[in-house]
């Protein structure tokens, strides 16, 4: 045996196990090689891991398992399966059945004795769980990682796995030589050390030892001729009986296990936990720390459940879609609805309060009638407008979720969220559905019209939601929804890391509903304009008339000003939502606003803006064009809509405060929490973390917590985030960073993993960036810490006026203007760089992706070179 | 308190004299030339030689020993005489004497080699890591005195990170003598945050060893200002200030590294006697990060720097006739 890398000596063990399997003769008996960490543990164990690798690895795979479990006070054994690592090469074909048995006899010498809590990889995770159907009488729980239990029949298995059954290539790939092995070891990400792979390499040398990965490999059941086929369809559909506790932790980037597979294991286990590392691979234990996941779960489950949240439950739940029928039944019937607008200003499609009605319960009734239900995930790549209010309120009605990723995301992004989703329907324009077809995106595709037949196969396209709508369908009839079953899956910009999907409950998006109505005083009666389109969806809910405006809602920047008035016009909108992009480009083209289009406009009580901070400023110049209006600013994110809300007013009264309010300044001010919403902040200690009790105390700076009835339900698919923001029961962490001042009022300084943790204390860029691009030669200013925590360098890095073509030292005049300003907020400036630009999200445009920043300006103040941003 | 400077006729031994003198101690010098230190008495002598290094500790109580040979370049031997056996010698007349606390003046580079280093502590020295004579020999030398240290003997090694203020022939001296010859290049861009200590921190940090010694006994501590800058600025303040023009040429850091090792060699051929005008440790001071965690350095010393940067620029100015803006 060679070194191996992270194993201690005293782990590997022998043992001579009696065969009961039915492929070895009587009498037989097995030599195993297995980790155990028992020499490692001081006390009495919790309970047992049995860790069951896949093929071709080996008891090596569960290295970090059996070393912090030793201190977690677990003992963890990990087997290597016969024929496989330094077990015994038995010369005979064992198949799932035996292998389920060899397990059984192996646990039955070893004497082990409950809880045990089994734990697989590949197609050892397919033996583990044949394991813990038969043997449920001690079994505390099951983890799961990249595996499979279940293959379609209809569907291939995945192309690496038939390329190796193939028969030119089996025996050759497996067995002959070490293409197999080294395959499975090259899907590490990062790359393997060469020690590390050395020593999974190392019980592989000869052909010989090689047999049980060829023969692992054939015993596959790719369809039901085979003579696994049966065991395995015994275990996949036993598990359903399982009520343990489950852990699945995934890497999506596995080309053999996929986000399928992972999908078919949640439909058996629905109670599982389930964490996605984005950017992991097949081998997700070599990819990322699961030790430390497994352990803070099994701590636990093992303690019980005690993390449940504590729901707000409102007594007079009422479901978003309850305004409709109310408006359909009553004297608005006839009264209009929804509405789009078109380029000539005019509007192109309307539907009354009945009409809406109609169309929403006709198309929950076709959308059942191919197999949409209750729990299916649904998801949407249309425009804002008729057809998505349409479809939105069906599925909701339905019971279905509807899963909602910007195209902001970008087509990698956008994949990635879709993939994750794993939705079994997706209903998208042209582009979308293309997309679908080109990423391999799951779910039956629904195209907006009917396409012709050509375009449809080639797409793989199967229905279309003007077939749908045409079908005349009479009441929707079936129960609603639970208020706590899933609503709404609703993907996050992505300017901090990979979108993450954020699930709402019917009483969560209820809730958001209520808030809205009673923080702007939106009542059934009002009229709005939906120029952001979070917001858009929520019109028919509030019973009030909406119009989508001319524009196109992936790039906000295209609304006009006469655009958004002639939408006002066209219902008389009392009240405008729209996203600080949007407000820009309506504020630069309201020269040539129509005199009818400005008299629109000045009916407007209430303009909401929402998606990024708005600077006050254009908040003013907006005045100016809605000279009606209380302009609002609410601070909210994808997890909490909306958090805080603020109006042009206090804005100016709140930087007035500045000198005199205690706690005022620093940041961008948010105003007060909204209606039904309670917010805190846990105190930052010098390293950045936050981790102290919540407090409303002013002038302390914390991570912000959110509490309210409409704040999300949980990630999807992201246990261990969703456990680290949810670890203050009940409260949601935002991961932004502020604080209070003595009025109350919230101060937004910035994302919680910009903090700068310098030697003189936490540093938080927003408040310092403000103070910099008030230097008249900067446009946009970002501020990172460079260097090892604690002890950071605070660095400006800045878009200066005029701008320069190359990145590199401030000149000493700019240099020195913007060290001036920081010191008068308080901050001495280890450098000042300047660049062409600064990178922002696609979405608002806004936020500066300072990690990024961060990383450059690391490697240039290191002395590296001063390459592009 | 009686306490023996060594090294008091450079810039920085003359600091600590002056502070220890304005400070109320008996203040004693030793080195070759006179210290010209008003208050303190020289004692002439050599580290080489143990009956002058006797006579120089008779009767202190403290010792805080700056003399060192601190050339780039010259044969080894006489590094190793000076730097370590000076040391060894007067740490063992200082025990045999009497003192009580001995600080050693020590460097970073006794534990960095060329790479870039980014807000590091002070690791402990490494004579095999060190680069060139005078790190190597400072580094043993620095190992010879944190050992020495025990209960009635305490020792510490402070390590000042690229001492400058007016006066200063080392940095400021070559920097403005280079870029008036026209011949300082910007290495990489001038991007590289490097810290410095003006002087007189630097001294202050020193004097604050001796009186915390009971914290910082048989520990190094690296001190600077704590406040890193890139080094272009850095040079370009220091130019300013000197009244000379600012360097504008920037060479690749690879090239000027490799430059640096070329000119350092036909230098050592030519010319065995006098200081290359690029070295290759100079390239790299010149194009990697070199900047230090303050924390553990200024509390162990209870002691934080005087003058800023900015501030130090001020007094180089003022004693050059340079400006500062």
């Amino acid at each position: 045996m060679v070194a191996l890398p992270g194993v201690d000596p005293l782990w590997s063990t022998h043992l001579d196990v009696p065969s009961t399997a039915s492929v070895d003769p009587n009498g037989t008996v097995n030599r195993w090689h297995y980790l155990d960490n028992s020499a490692s543990l001081a006390a009495e164990p919790h309970g047992t891991l049995l860790c069951v690798h896949g093929n071709p690895t080996w008891s090596y795979l569960w290295r970090s398992l059996l070393q912090t479990g030793a201190d977690a006070g677990w003992r963890v054994i990990a087997v290597d399966q016969l024929d496989m690592g330094y077990s015994e090469r038995t010369g005979r074909f064992r198949r799932l059945a035996d292998r389920v048995s060899d397990l059984e006899d192996f646990t039955a010498a070893v004497g082990l004795a409950g809880p045990v809590v089994t734990v697989g990889h590949d197609w050892g995770g397919v033996v583990s769980l044949g394991y813990a159907h038969r043997n449920r009488e001690n079994l505390a729980g099951v983890v799961l990682t990249n595996t499979a239990i279940h293959q379609d029949p209809d569907d291939p298995i995945p192309a690496a796995l038939r390329l190796a059954l193939h028969g030119a290539v089996h025996k050759v790939g497996t067995s002959g030589t070490t293409a197999f092995l080294d395959t499975t070891l090259s899907l590490a990400r990062p790359r393997l050390p060469a020690d590390v792979r050395a020593a999974y390499r190392d019980p592989y040398g000869r052909a010989s030892r090689r047999q049980g990965i060829a023969n692992f490999v054939a015993d596959i059941p790719a369809d039901s001729s085979h003579p696994s086929y049966e065991t395995l369809q015994e275990i996949a559909e036993g598990i359903r009986s399982l009520s343990v506790p489950a852990l699945m932790l995934w890497g999506p980037a596995d080309p053999i296990f996929s986000d399928t597979y992972l999908e078919d294991l949640t439909r058996r286990l629905p109670h599982a936990d389930v964490h996605r590392f984005e950017g992991a691979g097949h081998l997700v234990a070599e990819d990322r720390d699961i030790a430390t996941p497994v352990f803070s779960w099994l701590a636990q489950t093992h303690r019980g459940s005690d993390n449940h949240v504590l729901r707000q439950h409102s007594d007079g739940f009422l479901p978003l879609w309850h305004q409709l029928g109310v408006r359909a039944g009553g004297m608005d019937a006839g009264s209009l609805a929804v509405a789009d607008m078109g380029r000539d200003g005019a509007v192109t499609e309307s539907l009354t309060w009945a009409e809406l009605q109609q169309r929403v319960e006709g198309l929950a009734s076709s959308l059942a009638s191919i197999g949409v239900r209750s729990g299916s995930r649904v998801s949407l790549m249309v425009p804002p407008g008729i057809a998505l209010t349409v479809l939105i309120y069906a599925c909701l009605r339905l019971g279905a979720i509807i899963v909602v990723a910007d195209a902001g995301l970008g087509a990698k992004g956008l994949s990635r969220a879709v993939k994750g989703a794993v939705p079994d329907f997706l209903v998208g324009i042209g582009k979308a559905l293309t997309a679908a077809r080109l990423f391999g995106w799951p779910g039956i595709r629904i195209s907006l019209t009917e396409l012709p037949a050509p375009h449809k196969r080639l797409l793989g396209v199967s229905h279309s939601l003007e077939q749908l709508t045409s079908l005349e369908r009479g009441p929707f009839t079936a129960p609603e929804p639970h208020a706590d079953a899933d609503a709404a899956i609703l993907f996050t910009s992505g300017s901090t890391g990979p979108a993450k999907g954020v699930v709402y409950t019917h009483r969560q998006l209820a809730a958001m509903r209520d808030t809205l109505a009673t923080t702007f005083g939106i009542r059934p009666g009002s009229a709005l304009v939906a120029g952001f389109a979070p917001f858009a969806l929520l019109g028919p809910a509030l019973g009030t008339a909406s119009v989508t405006p001319d524009m196109d809602v992936t790039a906000p920047r295209t609304l006009t000003a006469q655009a958004l008035a002639d939408a006002a016009a066209a219902i008389s909108a009392t009240v405008v939502f729209a996203s600080p992009a949007a407000l820009r480009n309506v504020l630069s083209t309201s020269d040539d606003l129509t005199p009818d289009g400005r008299a629109a406009l000045g009916e407007v009580g209430v303009l909401l803006s929402a998606g990024a901070p708005v600077p006050e400023p254009l908040l003013g110049r907006l005045q100016g064009l809605v000279p009606n209006a209380s302009l609002h600013t609410p601070y909210g994110m994808t997890e909490a809509l909306p958090v805080t809300d603020i109006d042009l007013a206090s804005i100016r009264e709140a930087s007035a405060d500045a000198s005199t309010v205690q706690g005022a300044g620093n940041g961008v001010c948010v105003g007060l929490p909204v209606h039904g919403a309670e917010v805190m902040v846990s105190a930052l200690d010098g390293l950045g973390t936050a981790e102290d009790e919540p407090t409303h105390d002013p002038g302390i700076t914390g991570e912000i917590l959110v509490r309210a009835a409409h704040v999300k339900d949980r990630y999807h698919r992201l246990w261990l985030t969703e456990q680290d923001s949810s670890r203050n029961s009940g409260w949601h962490r935002t991961g932004d960073v502020g604080h209070f001042d003595a009025a109350g009022r919230l101060w937004v300084e910035g994302r919680l993993g910009h903090i700068i943790t310098s030697p003189a204390g936490i540093v938080t860029p927003v408040g310092l960036e403000q103070a910099i691009e008030a230097v008249e030669q900067v446009a946009l200013a970002a501020v990172v810490g460079v260097g090892p925590p604690g002890t950071q360098a605070v660095v400006a890095v800045v878009e200066p006026v005029p701008s320069v073509r190359k990145p590199g030292l401030a000149n000493a005049r700019l240099s020195q203007a913007v060290r001036g300003a920081a010191r008068s907020a308080g901050i001495p400036l280890a450098a000042v760089l300047v660049v062409p630009s600064l990178p922002t999200d696609i979405r608002h445009n806004a936020k500066i992706d300072r990690s990024r920043v961060a990383a450059w300006a690391a490697g240039v103040l290191g002395g590296g070179r001063t390459g592009a941003l | 308190m009686t306490v023996l400077v060594t090294g008091a006729s450079g810039l920085l031994g003359r600091a600590v004299a002056t502070l220890l003198v304005d400070g109320g101690h008996t203040v004693r010098t030793f080195q070759r030339r006179p210290s010209s230190v008003a208050g303190a008495a020289d004692v002439a002598g050599s580290l080489t030689e143990t009956v002058d290094v006797r006579r120089a500790v008779q009767g202190v109580d403290a010792v805080i020993h700056l003399a060192a040979k601190v050339s780039v370049s010259g044969p080894t031997a006489e590094f190793e005489a000076v730097n370590v056996e000076g040391t060894r010698r007067l740490l063992a007349e200082a025990h045999d004497a009497g003192a009580r606390a001995f600080v050693f003046v020590s460097s970073p580079s006794v534990a960095h080699a060329g790479f870039s280093i980014v807000g590091a502590g002070a690791e402990p020295a490494s004579p095999s890591h060190a680069r060139g004579n005078y790190a190597r020999t400072k580094a043993a030398a620095e190992l010879l005195a944190l050992a020495a240290d025990s209960g009635n003997f305490r020792v510490s090694a402070v390590r000042p990170h690229i001492v400058w203020g007016p006066g200063d022939t080392q940095l400021v001296g070559r920097v403005l003598q280079r870029a008036k010859a026209g011949r300082l290049p910007l290495l990489g861009g001038g991007t590289a945050l490097v810290d410095t200590t003006y002087v007189d921190n630097a001294a202050s940090a020193i004097v604050a060893a001796l009186t915390r010694i009971e914290y910082v006994g048989g520990q190094a501590v690296v001190v600077s200002n704590g406040e890193p800058r890139p080094i272009g600025e850095l040079l370009a303040a220091i130019c300013r200030a000197g009244g000379v023009r600012e360097p504008r040429r920037s060479v690749p850091a690879s090239v000027g590294r490799m430059g640096g090792n070329l000119a350092e060699n036909l230098w050592r051929l030519a010319a065995p006697d006098r200081e290359p005008p690029m070295t290759r440790f100079l390239a790299e001071q010149l194009s990697t990060a070199h900047w230090f965690d303050q924390r553990r350095t200024q509390a162990l010393l209870d002691w934080a720097p005087e003058v800023s940067l900015d501030e130090g620029f001020a007094q180089l100015a003022g004693h050059y006739g340079g400006s500062t803006a």
